[in-house]
């Protein structure tokens, strides 16, 4: 009894979740890149996208990003500018912006499209060197996952 | 005794934090006596880059020293393995690679032009392609797999009687199409992460990705014993570890792809001494 009332919240709070949330294809980017609105409607979680941005499995942003708040995490990589002080440079639209697409934003840049599920070139299933499954693919990160991110990088201000 | 310790304890500092730092400009001298250009200008045809390296220039010193002389070099045993298979006869014509090579040293200069054009087939050939066809033509055995120990020792003890002579790759006549389809494929931004060799190897060099530090991804070393999967690696199951990496689907070995792609970032390290087997991270 207990139980299926739980199963039943979750259900609405899950569809509830999914309304609110803006799909890949349908973010809005301002000519300068920036997505003014939250992809869940909501604010993310700082401590949960300090995490994404660590791990290799999600965000891996440090193989290219170094972060002096993140020195605990080994192996900061070279390939992008040093985040420290990003939340000064840009504001929280901008960065959104740039973690869902940076292309948006630097016209060629290497940083990857974390919030972007078509248009690839021989797509691959995940790491496994085989052909995609599906089209379009899942986005490297999750609407919350951006979110969290950009909350953590509003955290970096000198 | 003092300042030995001292300095193991900075060696150990050093190794702690990930690589020692190594001396870019370090010569290469293998066994006393093979001096290998590690460093030179670029050839005409590269329009980003003024310089070439070897991927030994980016190493720690620890694995760098490990090139330095063929007993500590975990390559050579392969090379042994294929000195071996090089006399033994096989196949319906009973025949060894020395009954029409003589020596392996009658092939020092091969490593360091291949892949070619071969006139007969019509097509560019890399190393493995040569080898299968006295496999199979002129011998009557069994192809070997593309990274079949059989097929990777004896690329490694090819390239072993070239080590110091030059890269030089033809580009030009009938192999300038496939040259271009390699060029092509180097600077397409594969997968999802939609990263190029280029975006890794000509903006990114001497950069670290991660733990990484990325070398220009030259093939002049190959085939390459790697410390990580401790064996000897081709070229093409490098490609191959390159491309999934940017969440990809790859190309397979032997590929006409990959044989362009060969071409190409081959024609890229002309100048560079053959350098394989090599030893890398
Ligand atoms: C493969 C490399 C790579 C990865 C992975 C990567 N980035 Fe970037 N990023 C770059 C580069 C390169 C730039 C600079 C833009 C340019 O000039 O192309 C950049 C720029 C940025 C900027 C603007 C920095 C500034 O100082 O103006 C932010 C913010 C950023 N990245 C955040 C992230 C986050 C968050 C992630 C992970 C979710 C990430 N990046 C993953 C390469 C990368
Ligand atoms: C996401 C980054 C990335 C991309 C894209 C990439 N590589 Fe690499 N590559 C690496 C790393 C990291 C290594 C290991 C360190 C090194 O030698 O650079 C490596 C090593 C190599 C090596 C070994 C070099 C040596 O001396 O041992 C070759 C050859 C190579 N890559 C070729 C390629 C080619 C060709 C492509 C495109 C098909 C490519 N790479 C794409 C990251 C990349």
């Amino acid at each position: 009894m207990k139980r299926a009332i739980l199963t039943v919240a979750s259900l609405v709070l899950g569809a509830g979740i999914a309304g609110a949330e803006i799909a890949p294809a349908d973010v809005k980017y301002d000519d300068a890149g920036a997505v003014a609105e939250s992809l869940t409607g909501a604010a993310g979680d700082a401590a949960a996208g300090r995490a994404v941005i660590g791990s290799k499995k999600l965000g891996n942003c440090v193989s290219c990003h170094a972060i002096s708040e993140m020195s605990d995490v080994p192996f900061h990589g070279e390939v992008g500018p040093l985040l420290d002080g990003v939340a000064d440079r840009w504001n929280e639209a901008e960065l959104r912006g740039i973690v869902a697409n940076a292309k948006n934003t630097y016209d060629g840049t290497m940083m990857p499209s974390f919030y972007k599920t078509t248009g690839y070139i021989r797509p691959g299933d995940a790491f496994t060197g085989k052909a995609a499954q599906t089209d379009p693919l899942p986005p490297l990160l999750s609407a919350q996952q951006i979110e969290d991110v950009v909350a953590y990088l509003m955290t970096l201000k000198d | 005794m003092k300042l030995k310790s001292l300095t193991s304890a900075v060696a150990l500092l050093a190794l702690g934090a990930g690589m020692a730092v190594a001396d870019e400009n370090a010569p290469l001298v293998i066994n006393g006596e093979i001096e290998i250009v590690t460093r030179t200008k670029a050839p005409e045809h590269m329009e980003n880059m003024s310089e070439i390296r070897s991927g030994w220039t980016f190493r720690s010193e620890e694995t760098q020293k490990l090139q330095m002389d063929d007993f500590d070099n975990p390559g050579m045993i392969f090379v042994d393995q294929a000195r071996e298979a090089w006399e033994t006869a096989m196949g319906t014509e009973g025949k060894a690679c020395a009954d029409c090579h003589n020596e392996p040293e009658s092939m020092a200069g091969v490593r360091a032009k291949m892949p070619k054009w071969n006139e007969a087939a019509g097509e560019v050939w890399t190393m493995e392609m040569f080898i299968n066809s006295c496999v199979t033509n002129r011998m009557g055995a069994e192809k070997w797999g593309w990274n079949s120990s059989e097929m990777v020792n004896m690329t490694a003890l090819i390239s072993s009687v070239s080590r110091g002579m030059p890269m030089d790759v033809a580009i030009d006549g009938p192999a300038a199409e496939t040259w271009e389809k390699g060029k092509e494929i180097y600077y397409t931004r594969y997968g999802q992460l939609e990263l190029s060799c280029a975006n890794c190897h000509e903006d990114n060099y001497d950069n670290l990705i991660r733990a990484d530090h990325l070398s220009q991804g030259q093939i002049n070393a190959f085939p390459a014993y790697r410390l990580k999967n401790a064996k000897l690696n081709s070229i093409h199951n490098r490609f191959k570890g390159c491309i999934r990496d940017t969440r990809a689907e790859t190309f397979k070995e032997g590929s006409p792809e990959f044989i362009a792609l060969e071409l190409y970032v081959a024609s890229r390290g002309n100048g560079l001494s053959v350098e394989g087997p090599s030893v890398r991270n």
